[in-house]
């Protein structure tokens, strides 16, 4: 029988939030064709992920526990999510566009010869075919798309651009997977976690800190290599971070931040970085370069704090704070905490 | 003693300079004005770490392009930068296409130069915002795929294994595969380099020779998707409010209005 596939990542045994939403989408799909909505669990913990995914929606749940599903690999996943949609030709198969929905999905749509739609901001179906919105030329534009009803249609939707919506009791099945350990080429050796980070393209709140973060008035010790860079790095540990704790929020950066050396790679947003869509986005001496706007545009609330009153920013801004971040910043912080109760 | 040449394979486009203003014309049409179209900017260091996987191996590189004349400049300015040859596969059956017959191509492409021990893509092409053809690629020749690849830690060419850190998003991972294999690779993993003068010189005589659908012996899958049309972004709702005062009386109007728009 056919049916809508939704894939629930998971991430040492626990779902992510946002697959939640793709069983939200999938819930809309689902009714319109008028198909049960299954949720496909894989690796540690499955069966407890797959009854959660009954409360948020999904009909049924296939559930693979098989040891070489523990940690996400790319070939045992897609030999299996393959298997299934050779074996039950669902009708759609959708998920989060994170790095593993993306690949996973990608990967699958290949080995089935299937269409895939990636990024969907917006999901509509019309006369069993599916259609998306999504944006292209690095989020300077938009397309819009479709599938055909002639194949499974693949599609990878945008983290919090969807609901997730909720449900009842899952009927799950178990399958066994589709690869054996020595057939997989790959081997996990290791993984360096980010304590305490939270997850840019999940977060619900965004601090970021650009070029302006250099404009640090304490003084640098005389034995740095880089003053410049020694008060950058000072203020994003010392000024910024207060602020994304007292909001549980995650840490951002521009490109021109990073490449100056004042905070990692992991942490740029824009058109070389990760593409966000939080419900707050605080740039913090951040001028706004159409490669940062592609990044964050899709940002419910913009806030911007900037000491250029001309800074191209604030014409994306919702609220925009003229002055110093070093001065604005720290009294936001302070701010926050009386009225939170933090 | 044995000598290992290693061949790697970078593909490339060209895209709109990343300062490019795109915009939706009155005909529906994608411009961006007079800027220039330049290497799809994540593809600058797929195309360094090319150059560096043959230099450091003493193998040889290949860059290829699926698509029309204008991805000559992308390929020109791979040349310029160091690598060794150039492809570009185009043929008008692909016109219609979708990322189905890009990987087909690609694959077929890798396939016919033969000896190819890794092929490299950068992380996704800005122009069609996606890079479900690189994980297709993989797929469509039956090899490991590493993606978001952050490092690359070791390569062995003559034990066929590859270790590479990669950049998820809740930390690195590292990770051991068998080669051949597909990587595609972040901004982090080197500094591009400039094209040098004489490498321009050079680069600006190379003839390159283009591979068809029938060169490549291949059938084309079935096109399942297809964009319908463009548009402009919807405008950003209402005025920036701009919120004056010392520090302090700034900070306490800001988080009255944020409390206001339930975004706390």
């Amino acid at each position: 029988m056919s049916a809508v596939y939704v894939w629930i990542e998971t991430f040492k045994g626990a779902a992510n939030s946002t697959s939640w939403e793709a069983l939200g989408a999938g819930r809309m799909v689902a009714d319109g064709l008028k198909v049960p909505l299954t949720a496909l669990v894989f690796g540690e913990n499955a069966s407890a992920v797959a009854k959660e995914a009954g409360e948020y929606g999904a009909d049924k749940a296939i559930v693979c526990e098989d040891a070489t599903l523990n940690g996400f690999r790319l070939e045992p996943y897609a030999a299996l999510l393959t298997k299934l949609v050779q074996d039950n030709q669902p009708k759609a198969v959708l998920a989060i566009g994170t790095t593993r929905g993306r690949e996973l999905l990608a990967a699958s749509a290949a080995d089935t010869d299937s269409g895939l739609l990636t990024e969907a901001t917006a999901l509509d179906l019309q006369d069993g075919v599916l259609k998306v919105v999504r944006p292209v030329y690095a989020g300077k534009i938009l397309s819009d798309a479709e599938g055909s009803s002639d194949s499974t249609q693949y599609v990878t939707l945008r983290a919090r651009a969807f609901k997730p919506v909720s449900g009842g009791t899952a009927d799950i099945s178990t399958v066994p997977a589709a690869l054996a350990e020595d057939a997989i080429a790959t081997k996990i050796e290791g993984f360096e976690e980010e304590v305490g980070t939270v997850n840019l393209t999940d977060a619900a709140i965004i601090v970021s800190g650009g070029r302006g973060m250099a404009n640090n008035p304490k003084d640098a010790p005389s034995d740095v290599p880089d003053a410049t860079v020694w008060k950058a790095q000072d203020g994003f540990e010392n000024t910024l971070k207060p602020l994304v704790e007292v909001l549980g929020a995650a840490m951002g950066a521009s490109r021109a931040a990073v490449d100056a050396g004042y905070i990692p790679y992991a942490h740029q947003v824009g058109q070389t970085g990760r593409t966000v869509s939080p419900d707050l986005y605080i740039a913090c001496g951040i001028s706004g370069a159409i490669q940062h706007q592609a990044g964050m545009r899709s940002s419910k609330v913009i806030v911007a704090i900037n000491k250029d009153a001309d800074a191209p920013i604030f014409k994306l801004a919702r609220y925009g704070l003229v002055g110093d971040l070093y001065r604005i910043v720290p009294a936001l912080t302070a701010e926050l905490k009386k009225r939170l109760g933090k | 003693m044995e000598v290992f040449t290693l061949h790697v394979v970078v593909f490339t486009r060209s895209t709109p300079d990343t300062a490019a203003k795109v915009e939706v014309g009155a005909n529906g049409s994608v411009t961006w004005g007079d800027a220039a179209t330049v290497v799809n900017p994540w593809d600058e260091y797929a195309l360094e770490e090319g150059i560096l996987q043959a230099k450091n191996n003493g193998g040889k590189s290949t860059v290829i392009a699926v698509g029309t004349e204008m991805h000559n400049e992308a390929l020109k300015h791979s040349l310029a930068m160091g690598l060794d040859e150039a492809v570009r596969v185009w043929d008008d059956a692909l016109e219609s296409g979708d990322s189905l017959g890009y990987a087909t191509v690609a694959a077929a492409a890798v396939k016919k130069l033969g000896d190819v021990d890794l092929v490299i893509f950068g992380k996704e092409s800005v122009d069609v915002g996606t890079d479900q053809h690189n994980y297709q690629t993989a797929r469509k020749l039956s090899w490991p795929m590493l993606s978001y690849v952050s490092k690359i830690l070791a390569v062995d060419y003559s034990a066929k294994t590859i270790k590479v850190e990669r950049l998820l998003e809740e930390g690195k991972q590292i990770v051991t595969s068998k080669l051949p294999a597909v990587v595609s690779v972040m901004k982090d993993i080197n500094e591009p380099r400039y094209p040098s003068f004489i490498g321009i010189r050079k680069a600006s005589k190379a003839e390159i020779p283009v591979w068809s659908v029938a060169d490549l012996g291949v059938t084309l899958p079935p096109t399942r998707t297809r964009a319908l049309a463009f548009k402009n972004l919807p405008p950003r709702q209402g005025e920036v409010e701009m919120i004056a005062g010392t520090p302090e009386e700034q900070a306490v109007a800001l988080v009255e209005r944020l409390l206001a728009e339930k975004v706390l």
